[in-house]
């Protein structure tokens, strides 16, 4: 049996905040730990073809393993059992791990909103889409439409022609005037604005701003959707609908360890602790502002983790990137229309299949769910819980253990680790 | 002063929801105050094992009383009540206990409620997930499982249809002849209040003890036919008798999604919430010594409540010695999913100066006083 290892560091999520939190923590003499549920790092952004780690990465990687990061690829934490203790599950084994400090990059997932028809076969997410091209799905001559909101889908949208599919629209539920005036703002931010020229080089005329899907039909799977933009609709007939509303931020640990959460995101302070004490966040998790916002908050939160101080040059750019993340939210914000899509029998939520007409009049969130089971199924609310908070206005429910679903042998776990302590 | 009422029950767990039911079949004005959501309490932590337990000669009264009610009741509840006739399986770990099935059997049948023994075979055959070899069992098939929420909240439906009104969000602070007061400082009037309150009855009624017995719960995923009856180790009564610390028994549930609902665990810890994993830990051995292979079923969630106890192990129904004006229906412990409608019922007895079908002396709020 090995020995139970405490890491100094211990980071949970390998994407660009978990690995920039674990570049700035790891130095030899310490034991840094980098967990993540993928079968190799790089999270979301940085995924590659299966099991492989996207070359903008691998010297990064490569730094860390050098430095003795202990990885755990492909390993989700389900359970936080002990202070300073979390449990993994791996390749299904069990194992509990120690921390002295805590960085938690667990990042976001995408919103999705009940409509008519999303529940059908070829019905995705725009990210989920794309990994699902990445792990390789082929989608050469299908026809797509990319809907939702947020920048992703312009980055999916030519990701995905260049894989060979027809995109046949692009519907940005956001106002053109809040486009445009969020093109201006991009100026200050010179990095986004090659990338932002490129995209829309790319699918550019794709783009229907103020214009979202009303409905998706096909009888065994996905035929067609309709687009509307509150005057007029539009059928499309197609093979795939990718679709999301922007990110949620995954808050299932962080509420688990009992870090404040206020409106809907993890509060840190300037050196991105949290309000429980050696628990540290960045990224997504404390506001959805992509890679670059990201790796500023992962690197701050490594050096503050490893009591070091970070270079205020560093500091300043966290805070600058923070407007961007104001700007994004404003611009992406969600129109109030979409809240009216859900039918009566809409299925909200797919686990109990409960449906929209079963959660109206209740007096409380927490009284429509013990009624109905909404949230309570195998997913635990991942997917309906961001949609009944925009939909509803419920509140986030209470995170109870396991995180994910585990064999019970999981939850027997006593003792600790299996890990081999490093041997600097 | 507020409105006069005929009725004021407080609390809206099952067994509030029950009172509520009975009282508006005899009374016009019935208002029922729940601070939380119905049925959010002991109730939303129960199995809704609806169970006739032979314990006592007073609990059998009342369980095997309250079931025949549920029997009546249940092709009238709505789909989302789920009853299902599911039986309980009453499982012998070892020949010691095996040895006392017949007589457990002897006094149902005798009792009027049909009981089998299966032996080693025929346990197998009933139950194929469970360990090999086992000497056997006792199938008491007119048990059944529900879905406690639901079924507090068709109750309470009912009720309203009868002109029964629901007060939300409201916390009763003080209650005496006839007078209830709310939070936010209205009094309101009644011929009767019902102290329903649950795990929190003793706040409103000092002089009656019940205490907080914490219990945890852990629900699968899906997997139909994995069990098919309650099952339960026959060892049960006694980790729920000993007032002990804590004990944890084997109790499974085939949920009508297909789910497993693994019970079960008593720990007297005060209104401390949190899950304790080492216990958990204990419950899915326990489960393992009966279900060899339940360790490689998924979970998805766990969670805790708290069990209304009184010191006698019997719930308080009747009229409170101090206050003519007063009901207590508090205190049902592990069964008040079962025994929520004969307390109702024994409520609306009391009030309305009838006899009732069973001996009420035993559930006398001065007995659990006097304790």
């Amino acid at each position: 049996m090995g020995k139970t290892a405490k890491f100094d560091v211990l980071i949970i999520g390998a994407g660009p905040a978990g690995i920039a939190a674990a570049m700035a923590a790891s130095e030899p003499g310490k034991c840094v730990g980098l967990v993540d549920e993928n079968s190799a790092p790089g999270g979301q952004i940085y995924r590659a073809l299966k099991g492989q780690i996207q070359n903008s990465i691998s010297s990064q990687i490569k730094t860390l393993d050098d430095r003795g990061v202990i990885r755990f690829d492909g390993a989700t934490v389900y359970d936080a059992p002990r202070p300073n203790t979390l449990s993994i599950t791996k390749g299904g084994e069990f194992q509990t791990l120690e921390y002295e400090k805590l960085i938690l990059a667990v990042g976001a997932r995408e919103l999705f909103l009940p409509f008519p028809g999303w529940t059908l076969p070829n019905v995705m997410g725009v990210g989920g889409l794309q990994a699902l091209v990445k792990a390789g799905l082929d989608v050469k001559g299908k026809r797509i439409v990319v809907a939702g909101t947020g920048p992703l889908l312009l980055a999916v949208g030519d990701f995905l022609k260049k894989y060979g599919a027809e995109v046949l629209a692009i519907a940005e539920q956001a106002p053109i005037v809040n486009l445009l005036r969020f093109s201006t703002n991009l100026l200050s931010f010179s990095s986004k604005i090659g990338q932002g020229i490129s995209l829309i080089g790319s699918v550019g005329t794709k783009i229907r701003p103020g214009t979202w899907v009303a409905s998706a039909s096909g009888t065994r799977a996905l035929n067609s959707v309709i687009l509307s933009n509150g005057k007029t609709t539009q059928e499309l007939e197609c093979d795939y609908l990718a679709c999301a509303y922007g990110f949620v931020p995954n808050l299932e640990l962080p509420l688990l360890l009992g870090c404040a959460v206020e409106d809907g995101f993890v509060q840190v302070d300037s050196t991105q602790q949290t309000s429980v004490q050696n628990v540290y966040c960045a990224g997504e998790p404390t506001g959805i502002g992509g890679i670059d916002l990201s790796t500023l908050e992962g690197t701050i939160a490594g050096y503050f983790a490893n009591q070091n101080d970070c270079p205020t040059l560093v500091l300043k750019a966290r805070d600058r990137w923070k407007l961007f993340s104001k700007k994004l939210d404003a611009t992406f914000a969600l129109r109030t229309e979409l809240k009216e899509l859900a039918s009566p029998d809409t299925v909200v939520c797919r686990c109990e299949d409960v449906r929209m007409s079963q959660l109206v009049g209740w007096e409380s969130s927490r009284a429509a769910k013990l009624q109905t089971r909404c949230g309570m199924g195998a997913c635990q609310g991942r997917i309906c819980g961001p949609a009944t908070r925009f939909l509803l206005n419920w509140e986030h429910g209470t995170v109870r253990p396991p995180l994910i679903p585990v064999p019970l042998a999981g939850l027997e776990t006593r003792t600790s680790a299996v890990i081999e302590q490093p041997e600097n | 002063m507020g409105q006069n009422f005929d009725a004021i029950v407080v609390g809206g767990g099952i067994v509030g929801c029950a009172c509520a039911y009975f009282l508006s079949r005899d009374l016009k004005r019935v208002l029922l105050i729940e601070r939380g959501p119905i049925g959010g309490g002991s109730t939303a932590a129960g199995m809704g094992h609806v169970v006739v337990m032979d314990d006592s000669p007073a609990q059998f009264a009342l369980t095997n009383y309250s079931q025949q009610l549920w029997m009546e009741l249940y092709p009238q509840l709505n789909h989302a009540c789920e009853p299902r006739m599911t039986g309980t399986m009453w499982v012998a770990a070892d020949e010691e206990e095996f040895s006392h099935v017949e007589g457990k059997r002897d006094f149902y049948v005798k009792n009027g409620l049909p009981a089998e023994v299966l032996d080693t075979k025929s346990l197998e055959e009933a139950e194929p997930s469970l360990r090999k070899g086992l000497p056997g069992g006792l199938r008491i098939p007119q048990d059944s499982v529900i879905y406690p929420m639901a079924a507090a909240q068709w109750l309470l439906g009912q009720a309203q249809l009868r002109g029964c009104t629901v007060m939300l969000g409201q916390s009763v602070t003080k209650a005496k002849n006839g007078e209830a007061t709310l939070q936010d400082g209205t009094v309101l009037s009644a011929r009767y209040i019902v102290n329903s309150a649950g795990d929190h009855a003793s706040s409103l009624t000092p002089e009656i003890k019940i205490e907080p017995r914490k219990g945890h719960l852990i629900i699968t995923d899906r997997y139909p036919g994995y069990v098919n009856h309650q099952l339960v180790e026959l060892g049960y009564l006694k980790s729920a008798h000993e007032m002990s610390q804590e004990s944890v028994a084997f109790n499974a549930q085939p949920r009508a999604t297909g789910q497993i609902l693994l019970g079960s665990s008593r720990q007297f810890v005060g209104w401390n919430d949190e899950i304790d994993r080492a216990l958990i830990a204990k419950m899915v051995k326990r489960a393992e010594e009966y279900l060899p292979s339940i360790s490689q079923l998924s979970v998805i969630r766990t969670w805790v409540g708290f069990r209304a106890t009184t010191s006698n192990k019997l719930p308080l129904i009747g009229f409170l010695p101090s206050d003519p004006k007063m009901l207590v229906a508090a205190g049902h412990e592990g069964l008040g999913i079962t025994t929520s409608v004969a307390t109702g019922m024994l409520i609306a007895d009391l009030v309305a100066g009838r006899p009732s079908k069973i001996d009420r002396s035993p559930f006398a709020p001065t007995s659990g006083v006097a304790a």
